[in-house]
Order: C-alpha cells, then structure tokens, then sequence
C-alpha cells in the first residue's frame, strides 16, 4: 500500500509501506534499493506545520543521500521564512503540451490550500508547448520560476546551459522529482482489426505505426525506448527490431499531438504510440466505441521532472511559494487529482477507485536500467546516434 | 538621367535622411540576421560547414526543398499568368470576389493551410477519398508538399503580373492583327515578351518564398528522412539537439543555393530585357 510521510517542513516522499517504529514514524521504499522513514501524513490534514525532520535511510546511492539530505535541510529552511508581506508574489510554471489540464485544476488546489496556510496570495502563470522547444525558451530567457517537462534531459540542458537550476536538481525531490508518472501504451482502432497484442505486432509488413519524431517530441523518445527494451528482453537484435518498426511509419509528425491528429483524424496508420494519459484522453475526447487501448507485455516507465530554477527567484517569499507550488504536487491530493488526469501518481490514498482500476499492471522498464538520459540522449538520439543510423542505410 | 539622379537636383528634397533610415530599418530587419547567420558561418569555418552539410540526409533534404519550390513555382509561373489574365481582361460576375481570394494565401497563419489541405487531402479527406480508387496520394507525399507550395505561392505570380498586364496597350494587339498576325504569333511574340520580366520576378518571389517554408508544410509531408523531410524541418531539429552550427551549416547551404538561383533568373531577366528592349 502506498503511503505519503514528511521528511522535511515541506519535503514529502511516497512509497510502498514497510514497518512502523515505536515513536510514530513508518518506513516506506520509493524505489529498488531506497528506503525513507518519517511521520506519515494524514490525508487532508495540512503537514506545514510538523517540526520534526524525518529521519532518512537509504542502502542505495550514497550521493544520492547527500544531495536529498541537502535538498531536505535547504527546504526546511527556505520553509520557515515568514511570509509576511503584501506585495503578490508571482509564478511562472513553464510545462509541456499535455499537463495543460492537470495544471488548471492544480492551480487552483494549490490556491486554495496556499492560502488556507495564511500565506499571501500567489499568483501562478502557465506556458505550455512541446518540451524542448520550451526549454530553448527558458535557456534563452524565459523567466520561469520552476519547470515541469516531459523529460529530464530537458531540464538538464537548462542547468548545463544557463546554471540556473544546480547540476543536482532530480534528487531534491522525491522519485526523480517526478510526482507523477506515464507509460507507452497502444492505441488501435476500435476491434483492434490488425489483431495488435504486443511490441512485435509493430514490425508486421501489414502494420503501420504512428509515433512522432524522436528528434523533435520528447514522448517520442520514450516510445523508441519501450520498443528497445521489449527488443532486448525477447533475445532480439534492438537496432534491427526498433529499425524495422520505424520502417513502418508513414508519418513522422513533430510532437505528440500531432501524431494523436494524424492517427485518430486523418485516418493513417493502425497503432498510435502514445503516452497513456494521452490515450485515455483520446478516448474521452473522441469516443470510447473508436479506439481501443492495447497495453504491451513491457513499457517504459516515463517520468516527467518538476523543479525550481533557482537562477529566476527574486526574493525569498517568492522561493519559498514555489518550492511549497512543487512539494505540494506530492500531497495525497494533488496526487489524486494527477490520478484522475490519467497520469500514474505514486499517493493513492484520497484517489478516486475508478481512477485506480484504470491503469493495468504491466512490466516497467526506468530510463536508469539505459543508463539515464545523460547517457541515453547522445547515444539513441544525438546528431549520428542510433537513431539517425536508422535512415542512413 | 537615371545615372545622375544622385546629383542632380531632385524636385523633393531629403535624401540623405531617408537613405539613412531606409539603411539603418533594412540593417536591422535583413542585413543583421543574414550578417549573424554568416558569422556563425564563419566561426565555424568552411570545412567543418561541409562535413555538417555532406550527408544523404542533408542532400535529399535540400533536393527536395528546391525541386518542390522549383515545380510548384513553375506551375503557379502559368497558372497565375492565366488567373492574372483572365481577372485584367474578362468582365465577369465575381471578379472582384475571385481577386480578394488570390491574396488569402497572404493573410492565412500557413499551419492554418497545411492543416486544412491535409485534412482534405489525406485519404480520410473529401478529396484524398476521391483519389484514392485511382491510386493517387497527395497527402504525406511529395505531392502534398507541392500542392502546400503551390498554395502559397499563387498570389506573388498573380500581384506582380497583373499590373503589367494592366498597362498593356491593345492597340498594339490590334495592330499585330491588322498586319495578319495569327492569334498564337501574337501572344508569343507581342504579349508574352512584354511580361516576360514581371513574370521572371513573380517567380523569384514564389520561389524564394517556398524554399523556406515550414509551416504548411510539415503537416501535409510525412517527414520521412530521405523521402519526405525539407530541408527546413532538418534545420529545426538540429536545433532540438542544441546542435545550432549544424543548424547554421544547413542553414547556409540554403542561403547560398537560393542566392545561386536568384542570381541567375536576374541574369535572365537583364538579358530578356536587353533583347526585348522593354521596362
């Protein structure tokens, strides 16, 4: 069962839970090899104001350790800055083209609640866009207080590029500075025509794939993985297998939506590549009798980032509202509320049962077991990498 | 008298002002972005330029830009020299509705065109369900790219032409009959000559025009690497890998190319002129 507990003022972590210890605090594991341990959280009930700092444990990452500790100490700091005056503190939350709904409705949870602290109103301001076009703009100038995209790698080309944001921005929250999480799944037309079960239906000489391309749309590149990863664990040749899949697409769109266009409009193709929230949203969108959703034996776990650019704040009420805009998507709430946008949140204790039996069970590989996107990026997807050797043959 | 215009007294006064505006507007607005995109050209050098600009991909990118722009501008060259003749020459009901239209291509966000040609075009379309039985796709081929190009390319042909078209002397039509021209003996060697350089530079403008454009048509190719994917699309996605002297390298080559192409249809143009004696 998933639990939420408070390792800091305002830092909160989620995981499967493990034991309780005799002075009130539970251990959780949020992750294969990392354990935390602290209050747990009750939901609904406002957790700014517990003192006491949690204590950590992790047998994993020694690194990641310090850097989540600092991250903690740092927070809890920031957090107790007064908020005391007037003037209205502002956010920028620079996103990606999906989130444009969660974030709507999570505004105005974060208000709400914000406000219910007796904090001054904050006013928050949403860009959305495909996710590496939205980081060019941060790294040219954009002004955003924190920004949450599709991949990491994004973020990562702000930090490496401006030194806004410190090179050690995904262990300051918990689970990568993910809150919540998707997948790759399928969507096929509605009876499934083709017949398409799994991964190496793709490759099929009578199938045509839908995906955008992986150079200009960050799902894209998730799908690419997910083809990789089912390639690698049935015995078969990766390159070839992911090769062959991509021979089978008729239409590169440049992001995600317009592939959601060109399969679910224009009538091309028999199996979009989409992320799951996606799928499900074309479902509600355009009719449950259209499409169907074929969940493949393995996917990728997709984990889009959220973090501060510390190179933007202006003063420390504004820090500390953003940081408490970030930590508070963790709460069982907001979490809740990311569970019924369709994305796979980690908290379920406030969500919604329907919510719940929506998301099947399926085989999770992370970016990690690639070697993380520092890695994954110049390799799969740089100028020459594995993908471009695609179309050189 | 056109060699002496600098010094010789002009009914209006003011040129030194106004050079120095129309210097200092055309620095900032063309000169400095072509000036930092050959900079960056410089930075880099010339061999590396080439080693970004060699590949397969590169090559049948840019193929493909400039031979889609060449065949759309070629086909808007004759069909808005007929469009322009028609609206100067024939009274009809809906003349000055047909002329209103020529200029929409102007007005409309290009995404918005390539969006609205897909969606008739691809085979869930009005018109791609009806070419489909003949084995005919438009939509995510190269067709589909020249139809994008011959969409907004229309109106440059038609707006340079139809002026000249205008100023066109009848009598000098008649005159050609009068001494037992045949129809076609007029048309080509009266009319056509005539038009020639404002045709020339209607379609320099088209095809200026299409080499570079992105919007409309990244949504009616499939961007396929090799077969469908301009060259315009490949200077964006270098720059999603940050990669922006690949970006710049691609970028160049197109400029240089198109400079190429213009050069040489002035060429054309002066030479045309010199033979005719006209404009």
């Amino acid at each position: 069962m998933f639990r939420t507990i408070q390792i800091g003022a305002h830092v909160l972590a989620q995981g499967t839970y493990i034991r309780s210890f005799n002075d009130g605090r539970i251990e959780i594991a949020t992750g294969r090899d990392s354990r935390l341990a602290g209050l747990p959280v009750q939901p609904g009930v406002s957790h700014g104001t517990h003192g006491g700092a949690g204590q950590k444990e992790m047998n994993g990452k020694g690194r990641g350790r310090i850097f989540a500790a600092l991250a903690a100490i740092g927070l809890a700091f920031a957090g107790s800055t007064p908020a005391a005056a007037q003037d209205q503190v502002e956010i920028l939350n620079v996103s990606y083209d999906p989130t444009r709904e969660l974030y709507r409705e999570y505004n105005e949870l974060f208000h709400a609640w914000w406000n219910a602290q007796g904090h001054a109103p904050v006013t928050v301001s949403q860009s959305h866009g495909g996710s590496g076009g939205q980081a060019r703009a941060v790294i040219d100038g954009l002004e955003a207080t924190v920004v949450t995209l599709a991949l990491s790698a994004d973020i990562d080309a702000i930090a490496e590029r401006t030194g806004r944001i410190p090179a050690d921005w995904q262990a300051r929250l918990p689970h990568n500075s993910s809150p919540y999480t998707s997948t790759i799944v399928f969507l096929v037309r509605d009876g499934n025509p083709r017949g398409i079960e799994d991964w190496d239906d793709l490759i099929r000489e009578d199938v045509a794939v839908i995906t955008p391309n992986p150079k200009t749309s960050g799902g894209a590149r998730w799908n690419f993985l997910a083809a990789w990863a089912y390639a690698e664990r049935n015995g078969l040749d990766p390159a070839e297998f992911v090769g062959a899949m991509f021979r089978n697409v008729p239409v590169l769109d440049t992001g995600a939506r317009g592939s959601t266009t060109t399969f679910t409009q224009r009538g091309i193709g028999d199996v979009l590549l989409a992320w799951e929230n996606e799928a499900f949203l074309a479902l509600k969108e355009l009719g449950e009798d259209a499409f169907d959703i074929v969940v493949p034996s393995v996917s990728i776990l997709a984990e889009p980032p959220v973090t501060l650019v510390d190179g933007s704040i202006t003063s420390d009420k504004q820090r500390a509202a953003a940081e408490a805009y970030l930590e508070h998507l963790y709460s069982p709430e907001a979490q809740a509320l990311a569970l019924r946008h369709y994305y796979r949140a980690w908290d379920t204790s406030l969500a919604a049962p329907e919510d719940l039996a929506r998301f099947p069970d399926l085989e999770l590989v992370t970016i990690s077991d690639f070697g993380g996107w520092p890695v994954v990026q110049p390799k799969y997807f740089g100028d020459g990498g594995i993908f471009d050797q695609i179309y050189e043959e | 008298m056109r060699a002496g215009i600098l010094r010789s007294p002009s009914p209006l006064p003011g040129f030194g002002l106004s050079f120095g505006i129309m210097m200092a507007v055309l620095s900032v607005v063309v000169l400095l972005p072509i000036g930092a995109l050959l900079g960056r050209g410089l930075m880099i050098g010339a061999a590396d330029l080439w080693d970004m600009v060699n590949s397969r991909r590169i090559w049948s990118a840019l193929t493909l830009s400039f031979r889609a722009a060449l065949i759309a501008s070629l086909f808007n060259l004759v069909f808005g020299l007929m469009l322009a003749w028609v609206l100067v020459r024939y009274r009809f009901w809906g003349r000055r509705f047909v002329d209103a239209a020529v200029d929409l291509p102007f007005a409309l966000p290009t995404a918005v065109a390539g969006i609205a040609l897909t969606a008739l075009y691809a085979p869930s379309g009005v018109f791609g369900q009806a070419l489909a039985p003949l084995g005919i796709r438009v939509a995510y081929t190269e067709t589909g790219i020249w139809m994008a190009l011959i969409f907004i390319g229309l109106p440059f042909v038609v707006r340079t032409v139809q002026p000249v078209i205008e100023e066109l002397d009848r009598e000098v039509e008649e005159a050609s009959a009068t001494l037992g021209a045949p129809r076609s003996y007029t048309l080509r060697r009266v009319v056509l000559p005539t038009l020639t350089p404002a045709l020339l530079t209607g379609f320099a403008l088209a095809l200026a025009r299409s080499v570079g454009e992105y919007g409309s048509v990244i949504f009616i190719a499939g961007n396929i690497p090799n077969l469908t994917e301009i060259a315009p699309l490949l200077i964006v996605i270098r720059l999603e890998e940050y990669n922006y002297d690949a970006a710049a390298a691609i970028g160049i080559a197109m400029l240089v190319i198109s400079f190429a192409m213009l050069l040489g249809i002035n060429v054309i143009q002066i030479w045309s002129r010199r033979r005719i004696g006209l404009v």
